[in-house]
């Protein structure tokens, strides 16, 4: 068997028979991240349906939406969006795909399944907790989703959820009362499941490397799970405690955020001396981190894929990209007062922030360059998966050039709270990430359930998505310079009026691309009962994963002790027989 | 399916940078004194991004279309990693460096220098889902604020208490905000339930409004005419209502204004 | 499985590579590195909330000092003695399966040294829990002042930091007796866990003393 001296604890599980165990509460990591992924993709159904909705009111403030008035009454009488279920779809929707898609999908779900696999461990370093955290990050979900059903209606507080209107109860309005309760106890859970979560990643990438896999010779993908890793462990230890307080300061009476004074509807509230800031500065050192959290898996994911796809590895080695994802990852918890210019700290610490700010666009301007320039002699092989990795690259430029803008105070003194702002994090996470997760699916899809995907509906799905992404969110830039402020449920005022054609616009790409997406989720549900048999290594790849079946046996290698003896990627070596050689190849490769 | 890649990119490379340089949708014309600065900041990072932005999406699809037969040697850039590192972090470096120094300045003038001492003061009550204003009056002082008199039914905005202040007795409270052009304006904005924001796009600035915090914002107007002020923090379900107007006028218009206010 | 040599060309730019050796598998031990983690996050938290109390102490006029309830200073003494004897339990299983030493050392008589260990274990427990009845009084010393959750900042911030404090040691508390029924029935690898579970313990006791300081000094 293997070696028990280096992990004595790390039970050898035999293979579980019953259903339940099996594909239910089951320990094997290869299930948890296909949950995980699950859980993502019904989380991203549900976003996006809530985007359709809110966008169709901005477009037409006054059309009704057959149906909607049975699922809410309250909030869509005869069908027609309230102003106040237009804040909770738009909370809602930010809620659930920062936290129930983006964190998900690239993170918990590719990780999971691939991190143990990548590094030729049988499993990850506590199985049991690793259930435990799906499973926690699964009632997360449940009790958010109760929101939608209770009396007052979701949050409306967006999903930065401010303080005050997210601190003091109902009288804030509606969707103030039991809605942001639910809220607030969904995000703690979370923490708690992603918490779970990271010690298993960090556990694992330190501990059960297999024979010859040295840090160096980690793939990107795991490398950015594990910075990914260590970055969540201390935003989401900030967040927890962040929501416990905001919970006592709306059903206990305390002041941790509220100050004194506070009319609200007429009624003098009870607080006193709290601080609204203080909400600020705790979800933003959290928020921040957590962006990165979006983007980095999806970094280390194209980083992973590209090599396999221009037959050369990627310019700069292990070293260069991986660097920057540290420097990003350690920048990310010095530059959370960005999100905070005109908040009402000190304007002087604005300028402290925005240095970081601007320094951190360093990392990903020197991996944008490594993806640009590795591409340079390239042999291309053009896939649905290398189609997404490539307009990564061009998404991912798009978003992080109107960083630029926003991380200079004097400019974000016209542009904060505007469609500049939502342009800009749409693309770096709604985009850039998503692209990501499209890429990590259309390549790892057969070796996770054992067949092909079609590759025809892969690249019409990437066209239409591509191109649909471009014509709903450039134009948002637009809309930014023209002063258009955001989370607003209609465009009353004079200088508003005219960009209304331009919303519209952008609903009409919306419903389009989000349409195309259903390409994307017939390709998967056909693939899974009518799709090709895969083989072991579809895609001629080096890394472990494509050493071992599709799918792979229960313990990953069927009892194998994987011996690593290459880099991640040895694409194009001179003189050798293939353009590709595993990591488990014996071959001899010289340096001169 | 390269080349396709190729020439789709630059389609919509070139489609998303018209609407800039033809300033189809732009700020509106700046009317403060601090405004051209950050249009200059604009300006300026406008056309350093605009460059990295078309470049390196040309550079994507220039490479996917050479290098999209699939067949061909591999090649590595020439001069490896290291050129190309230093090119990013030293291009950055000095966009960064120049942005910042120049970005800071225009920031201080507006929130990091103090109100001209001769401007005029005029303190601002944000709630949901409006803005009120209060002029200090003839004696030139505000009365002082008490949170248990504030009352949306009454009218009472500020919960002004003029039996027992009497500070208070001569304060003008209005729904719009009137202000002489080319006079140095200092607003004290206050909130009394949610954080909101005053906002005018035409000045170029904003600034949250929080509860429990005292905040000063200050600013020249130099044009007259009529302009919205608007919220941008989400405050609540009127979010999108709150709004308020901004009359700049002459000092005669204004004086005359101010007198028929204090007369109701 | 062939064992190539590739002739190195000699155009520059070309890929072949160092030949690096292979690394043996990893040695750590995953739950010592799990257990460090969680301190961290854990760490982390407290950390956030110290932030928040100070923040909000500096925005309110409204900070009340009050007296602490004497109990606290007894409740310190538990626990750092609570960490002593988990040592004293640690450190008799580690001497029970240690292999015989040099002539000099006598062979170890294990039974007695882990049923000594049990003990010192069950008095770690003993004292965890004595920990959190004196926690509860000193809930009640603060509520016969007048300081409930919502009084004041002041009271809020111990409230939360205690309660989160004790949540964290109940956790310990079961992580112990986990331990302890594993030690007991000799399962394996128990005695690692044992190494694990006492850095956990340490933690939360200097967690305490932390805390301790930060009340008495800001409150």
């Amino acid at each position: 068997m293997s070696d028990t001296s280096a992990n004595p604890e790390i039970h050898h599980l035999a293979p579980p028979t019953s259903f339940i165990r099996k594909h239910v509460f089951s320990l094997d990591h290869k299930v948890i991240g296909l949950q995980y992924y699950g859980l993502a993709l019904a989380a991203v159904f549900i976003g996006m349906v809530l985007s359709w909705l809110f966008r169709i009111h901005l477009g037409w403030a006054t059309a009704a939406i057959p149906g909607l008035q049975f699922f809410s009454p309250n909030g869509a009488p005869g069908g027609v969006i309230t102003p106040e279920y237009y804040l909770s779809l738009l909370t809602m929707h930010g809620t659930i795909m920062v936290f129930f898609v983006l964190t998900n999908a690239p993170f918990a779900g590719f990780g999971n399944y691939f991190l143990p696999i990548q590094i030729g461990a049988e499993d990850m370093a506590f199985p049991r907790f690793n259930m435990m955290s799906f499973w926690t990050t699964f009632a997360a979900f449940l009790v958010m989703m109760a929101a939608f059903f209770v009396h007052d209606g979701p949050p409306i507080s967006g999903w930065t959820a401010y303080a005050t209107l997210s601190s003091v109860g109902k009288d804030a309005g509606p969707g103030e009362a039991m809605g942001q309760n639910l809220w607030a106890i969904s995000i703690g859970l979370f923490c708690i499941g992603q918490l779970l979560g990271s010690l298993n990643f960090i556990a694992t990438t330190l501990d059960l490397r297999t024979k010859g896999m040295s840090l160096a010779r980690m793939p990107f993908s795991t490398w950015a799970w594990f910075i990914t890793a260590c970055i969540g462990l201390l935003a989401f230890a900030d967040l927890l405690p962040a929501c416990i307080l905001l919970i006592l300061d709306r059903t206990a009476g305390t002041s941790f955020f509220n100050p004194a004074g506070l009319v609200v509807s007429d009624n003098l509230q009870p607080h006193s001396g709290g601080s609204p800031l203080l909400w600020q500065h705790l979800f933003w050192f959290f928020g921040h981190p957590e962006v990165y959290i979006a983007i980095i898996p999806a970094f280390g994911i194209v980083a992973h894929i590209l090599p396999t796809f221009m037959r050369k590895p990627l310019l700069g080695g292990t070293r260069v990209l991986v660097g920057c994802l540290i420097a990003a990852g350690f920048l990310s918890y010095m530059v959370w007062g960005h999100h905070m210019f005109v908040s009402g700290m000190n304007p002087f610490s604005a300028l402290l922030f925005s240095v970081p700010t601007l320094i951190i666009t360093i990392p990903f301007t020197v991996s944008t360059l490594m993806f640009l320039g590795s591409i340079y002699g390239a042999r291309l092989r053009f896939t649905s998966a290398s189609l997404f990795c490539l307009g990564f690259i061009s998404v991912f430029i798009s978003g992080g050039i109107s960083g630029f803008f926003l991380a200079q105070p004097s400019l974000d003194t016209y542009l904060h709270a505007t469609y500049f702002v939502v342009a800009h994090f749409h693309f770096v996470m709604a985009v850039a990430a998503i692209f990501g997760i499209f890429a990590g699916t259309y390549f790892w899809m057969p070796k996770m359930i054992g067949r092909m995907m079609n590759e025809t509906l892969g690249k019409v799905h990437f066209w239409l998505t591509f191109i649909g992404v471009y014509c709903i969110f450039m134009p948002m830039h637009y809309l930014g310079l023209a002063g258009n402020v955001r989370r607003y449920s209609a465009f009353t005022d004079n200088y508003l009026i005219p960009l209304i054609p331009v919303h519209k616009f952008i609903t009409v790409a919306a419903l389009l691309t989000g349409a195309a997406q259903f390409i994307f989720f017939y390709n998967l549900f056909h693939t899974r009962f009518w799709g090709p048999k895969a083989p072991d290594n579809p895609w001629e790849a080096t890394s472990l994963e494509w050493s071992t079946t599709s799918p792979p046996p229960f313990d990953n290698f069927g009892g194998r002790h994987m011996v690593v003896r290459q880099d991640a990627y040895e694409y194009g070596v001179e003189g050798a027989p293939t353009d590709y050689i595993m990591q488990t190849a014996t071959d001899t490769i010289v340096e001169h | 399916m390269g080349k396709v890649f190729a020439v789709a990119l630059i389609i919509i490379t070139l489609v998303s940078v018209y609407p800039i340089i033809a300033h189809t949708w732009w700020p509106p014309p700046t009317i403060s004194t601090t405004g051209p600065s950050v249009d200059h900041q604009m300006d300026e990072t406008l056309i350093g991004t605009g460059i990295l932005f078309i470049s390196s999406q040309l550079i994507l699809a220039g490479f996917v279309w050479a290098f999209s037969s699939g067949k061909g040697k591999i090649k590595s850039w020439p001069g490896g990693a290291g050129p190309v590192v230093a090119f990013g972090i030293v291009i950055v470096g000095l966009e960064i460096l120049s942005l910042t120094f120049v970005g800071s300045k225009v920031w201080a003038s507006m929130y990091m220098t103090p109100a001209n001492e001769y401007a005029l003061h005029i303190d601002v009550q944000a709630e949901q889902f409006a803005f009120f204003f209060r002029y200090p009056g003839p004696d030139g002082v505000f009365g002082p604020i008490h949170a248990e008199k504030i009352s949306d039914g009454s009218g009472n905005y500020f919960g002004l208490d003029p039996a027992n202040d009497v500070s208070a007795r001569d304060d003008v409270v209005v729904g719009s905000l009137a202000i002489p052009v080319n006079t140095p304006i200092l607003l004290t904005l206050h909130s009394k339930d949610m954080i909101h924001n005053f906002y005018v796009p035409e000045l170029r600035l904003q600034q949250d409004i929080v509860p429990g915090l005292d905040i000063p914002l200050h600013f020249t107007a130099t044009k007259a005419g009529r302009y919205e002020i608007v919220c941008t923090q989400l405050c609540g379900l009127g979010h999108y209502t709150m709004r308020a107007f901004m009359d700049v006028m002459s000092q005669s218009d204004y004086d005359s204004w101010l007198k028929q206010q204090s007369g109701d | 499985m062939s064992t190539t040599t590739y002739v190195p060309a000699q155009t520059p730019g070309s890929r072949a590579r160092v030949k690096t050796p292979v690394v043996p598998a990893t040695k750590g031990i995953a739950s010592n590195t799990g257990v460090w983690v969680a301190v961290s996050a854990i760490a982390m938290s407290f950390a956030a909330l110290t932030s928040a109390l100070i923040v909000r102490q500096g925005s309110g006029s409204d900070w009340q000092r009050f007296v602490l309830p004497r109990i606290l200073y007894l409740d310190t003494v538990i626990l750092i003695a609570s960490s002593y004897t988990l040592e004293l339990s640690r450190k008799r299983f580690a001497a029970s399966s240690s292999r015989p030493g040099a002539a000099s050392k006598p062979a170890p008589d294990t039974a007695a040294l882990r049923s000594s260990g049990l003990y010192w274990l069950n008095m770690t427990l003993t004292l965890g829990l004595l920990f959190v009845v004196g926690q509860f009084l000193a809930w009640r010393g603060l509520a016969s002042q007048g300081l409930f959750l919502a009084t004041s900042p002041s009271s809020s911030f111990f409230y939360v930091l205690t309660a989160m404090h004790g949540l964290h040691l109940l956790g310990g508390v079961l992580g112990l007796l986990y331990v302890g029924y594993r030690l007991r029935r000799n399962r394996p690898n128990a005695q690692t866990s044992l190494g694990t579970a006492a850095v956990y313990w340490h933690f939360v006791d200097l967690l305490w003393v932390y805390l301790l300081m930060v009340i008495a000094i800001r409150m």
